[in-house]
C-alpha cells in the first residue's frame, strides 16, 4: 500500500447521496481477476450521459472525490475502490460511508474523509482542497476542517503498512486462541 | 453478579484474539467459518500467491461457484469467457490451497447464504465472513455474521482473523403477529423503509418480539439477509427451539451425542434480561401489509395498497434528491397507485428468497393459474438441494404449467452477472434485494417483493394485493 502524503488537488464533486457501489462500478465489471484497469467501468451507466461530472473537462485530473451521505452503500465490491483509485481518486469525502466501503478504502490507501454535512457542501463548492493526514485537517473550504479517523488506520494509511504482515506478528496470540477453541 | 450483555456481545467476547491497542480502536477477531465465492475471491489468492503464505484454516474455509454461474440446465457450456475463467479461477485455487469447494457439478451446489445454513455449517455464536454483503443471512441463527471486502478475505486467508471496530446494537422489537399475506419480506422491507438504508450503519441489529419468534428459519434468513440494506454491519436472531429444530441432524451440525450440549451452550447466547442497546426501535407487525418497493434503494417501499410517494413532500434534502432520481428513472408519476404498476418480468430467486418456503409460497398463488401475456417469469431455486425438494413436491411443475421458467441454482438476475437480465426498460417484480439503478441489468427497474406477491404480479401483469387471492 502507498502511504498517504498530503494531498493537494481538484475535486471531483458528485452532488448526490445514497451512491452505491453498484452504480461506482456495475457488475459487467466484476468477472475480473485482477485489481488494475478498473478505472473504465467507474460510474459506467452515469458516465453514458455527456452531462456527468466525470465528462466535464474542467474536472479532469482531480484526485478528491466529494459526495452526498451515505456512500459507498451496498454491495461489499471492493472493485468500487479499485475503480476509483484506477481513475486517480485518493480520496474520498462525504458526510456518511457505506461501513464495508469505508474499510474497503483503508485497505487499499484511499482515504475516505467523514466531514459534517455543512462541511462536506462547502467542500463540494470548493474546486480545490488539501487534504493533511496527520494533522487531520481539510483546508480549502473556509476554516480548516478537523476531521476524525481511528488511529490504528490513520497510522497504517499514513505509513502504507501491509496488514496482514502485522497480524502476522500476532502469531502466538492466534495459536493460543485457536489451542483455547479447538 | 455479572453485567447483563447482549447477544452481540457474548459472541463478540469470546472471539477476541487481541485487544484493542487504542481505546475503542479495532480487536482482533476469530473467524470460525468463511465463506468464499468466485467474484471476490481471486484478487486474494492471488495476493497470497504474491507473498508465498498460506491459507491458515482451509477446513474452516468453504467456496462454491454462484455468482457467475448460467442457470441454464446443466451440463452447459460458459459462453462468457470472462465467467468462465472466473469459475475456473476458483476450481483452480480451491484445489492449489486445499479449500472444500462445491462446484458446478456437486449436488450441494448453491448460493453461497442458502446452502451452508442447509449444510449445517452456519450454527450459532459463530462469527462467518464472505466476500459478500448479503453474509448477514447467517444471523438468522444467532451468528454474528458479516460482509467483507477482498482485501479482508485475503486477511483471513492468512490470519483466520479480522480487526473489527466494535459496532453498535440497535434492537428492533417487532410486536404483535404478521397477518395473513404478509411475510418476513414485507417485515423487513417496511423495517427498512422505517428506519432508512443508513438507519444503521455502524451496528447490529437485533430483531426481537413475538413477531421474530414465531418466524420460521427459512423466514428468519430472509429478514437478517437484507440488514445491509439498513446499513447495518449485521442482523442477529436468538436462537431457540426453531432454531435447534432445523440445525439437528444437518451434515455439518453436531452429531446426536454432542447435539444437546452445544444446543444448551447456544440458548445461552439470547440476549440477557436487562442487556442495555445503544438504540431500540418497536415496529408493529400487526399493522404490516404486503410491501413493494418504488424505487432505487429498498428504502423506497411502500403498501400495495398505497401509491408512489411526492418528493416534494420529503423533508430531507438528500432522500428527497434521491426519490426524484429514483421517480425518473423508474419512469413512475408521483402519485401512481401501486396497483396501477403493469410489469414485463418476474424473478423469484436469491440469497433473499430462494428457499424452499418461499418456492412453496409462490407456488400456492401460482397453482391453476397462468402467467400473464407478455409477462417473462422465472424460478431459480437457491440451491440444488432446495431444487431437488421443490421437484420432490412438483412445484417445478406448476410452475412451469403456469408458463415460469424452472431454472438451475445461482445468484442469476438478483444481480445479473450472469445471462440472466432484465433489458433496459424492463420492469420486474423481484424477490431479491436490491433494486439499484441497473442492478438487474443496464436501465432495468426493479420492484422489490414477497414471493407471493411476486407470484400475483406475474399472473396479474400488475402489482396485485396477494391478500385478495388468498
Amino acid at each position: 500500500m502507498t502511504p498517504f502524503t498530503p494531498l493537494e488537488a481538484a475535486v471531483l464533486p458528485l452532488d448526490r447521496a445514497h451512491v452505491d457501489t453498484d452504480q461506482i462500478i456495475p457488475k459487467q465489471f466484476l468477472k475480473t481477476t485482477e485489481r488494475a484497469g478498473l478505472g473504465r467501468g467507474l460510474f459506467f451507466a452515469w458516465r453514458q450521459d455527456p452531462a456527468f461530472v466525470l465528462n466535464q473537462p474542467r474536472y479532469a485530473g482531480a484526485h478528491i472525490l466529494v459526495a452526498g451521505e451515505n456512500f459507498g452503500c451496498g454491495s461489499s465490491r471492493e472493485h468500487a475502490v479499485w475503480a476509483l483509485m484506477d481513475y486517480g481518486i485518493r480520496c474520498v469525502i462525504a458526510p456518511s460511508f457505506g461501513d464495508i466501503f469505508y474499510n474497503n478504502c483503508c485497505k487499499n490507501g484511499l482515504l475516505p474523509v467523514r466531514l459534517a454535512l455543512p462541511d462536506a457542501q462547502r467542500a463540494l463548492a470548493a474546486g480545490r482542497l488539501r487534504v493533511d493526514l496527520a494533522t487531520q485537517t481539510v483546508i480549502g473550504a473556509g476554516p480548516a476542517i478537523h476531521f476524525e479517523i481511528a488511529p490504528a488506520v490513520k497510522q497504517r494509511l499514513l505509513e502504507g503498512l501491509d496488514e496482514i504482515a502485522l497480524t502476522l506478528r500476532r502469531l502466538p496470540q492466534i495459536e493460543a486462541y485457536e489451542a483455547m477453541h479447538p | 453478579m455479572n453485567q447483563p450483555r447482549t447477544m452481540f456481545e457474548k459472541v463478540w467476547q469470546r472471539h477476541i484474539v487481541a485487544a484493542a491497542d487504542d481505546p475503542g480502536g479495532p480487536e482482533l477477531l476469530y473467524v470460525d467459518l468463511h465463506l468464499i465465492h468466485e467474484v471476490t475471491s481471486p484478487q486474494a489468492f492471488a495476493g497470497l500467491r504474491a507473498t508465498g503464505r498460506k491459507l491458515r484454516r482451509p477446513d474452516r474455509t468453504f467456496a462454491t461457484m454462484d455468482h457467475d454461474v448460467p442457470t441454464d440446465p446443466r451440463p452447459f457450456k460458459i459462453l462468457d469467457p470472462e465467467a468462465a475463467s472466473q469459475l475456473a479461477a476458483l476450481a483452480e485455487n480451491c484445489r492449489d490451497f486445499g479449500v472444500r469447494l462445491a462446484g458446478l457439478d456437486s449436488p450441494e451446489q448453491g448460493i453461497v447464504h442458502v446452502i451452508a445454513p442447509e449444510l449445517g455449517m452456519t450454527q450459532p455464536g459463530m462469527t462467518i465472513v464472505c466476500g459478500d454483503s448479503h453474509t448477514s443471512t447467517h444471523g438468522a441463527f444467532g451468528a454474528l455474521a458479516f460482509g467483507i471486502g477482498t482485501s479482508e478475505v485475503e486477511h483471513v486467508f492468512a490470519t483466520q482473523c479480522l480487526w473489527q471496530a466494535r459496532p453498535q446494537t440497535l434492537r428492533l422489537n417487532f410486536t404483535g403477529a404478521l397477518p395473513a399475506g404478509t411475510t418476513a419480506k414485507d417485515l423487513i422491507l417496511h423495517a427498512i423503509g422505517r428506519i432508512g438504508t443508513n438507519g444503521a450503519t455502524g451496528s447490529v441489529i437485533e430483531y426481537a418480539g413475538p413477531a421474530i419468534r414465531e418466524l420460521t428459519m427459512e423466514e428468519r434468513m430472509t429478514v437478517c439477509n437484507m440488514s445491509i440494506e439498513a446499513g447495518a454491519k449485521a442482523g442477529m436472531i436468538a436462537p431457540d427451539a426453531t432454531t435447534l429444530a432445523y440445525l439437528r441432524g444437518r451434515p455439518h451440525a453436531p452429531g446426536a451425542e454432542a447435539f444437546g450440549a452445544a444446543a444448551a451452550a447456544w440458548l445461552e447466547l439470547a440476549s440477557d434480561e436487562g442487556a442495555a442497546f445503544d438504540r431500540e426501535v418497536e415496529l408493529d407487525a400487526a399493522a404490516l401489509e404486503p410491501q413493494v418497493t418504488w424505487g432505487t434503494s429498498p428504502g423506497m417501499v411502500a403498501p400495495v395498497t398505497g401509491a408512489v410517494p411526492d418528493p416534494r413532500v420529503i423533508t430531507d434534502p438528500g432522500l428527497r434528491q434521491a426519490a426524484e432520481r429514483a421517480l425518473a428513472y423508474m419512469a413512475l408519476a408521483p402519485g401512481t397507485r401501486i396497483g396501477d404498476i403493469a410489469i414485463d418480468r418476474v424473478f423469484i430467486g436469491s440469497c433473499t428468497n430462494a428457499r424452499l418456503e418461499d418456492l412453496e409460497r409462490a407456488a400456492a398463488i401460482v397453482r391453476g393459474r397462468r402467467v400473464a401475456s407478455g409477462v417473462r417469469a422465472m424460478v431459480v431455486p437457491g440451491s440444488q438441494a432446495v431444487r431437488r425438494a421443490a421437484e420432490a413436491r412438483g412445484l417445478d411443475r406448476i410452475f412451469q404449467e403456469a408458463g415460469f421458467e424452472w431454472r438451475q441454482p445461482g445468484c442469476s438476475m438478483c444481480l445479473g452477472m450472469n445471462p440472466d437480465i432484465l433489458q433496459p426498460g424492463e420492469r420486474c417484480a423481484s424477490t431479491s434485494n436490491r433494486n439499484f439503478e441497473g442492478r438487474q441489468g443496464a436501465g432495468g427497474r426493479t420492484h422489490l417483493v414477497s414471493p407471493a406477491m411476486a407470484a400475483a404480479a406475474a399472473c396479474s401483469g400488475r402489482f396485485t394485493d396477494v391478500r385478495e387471492w388468498l
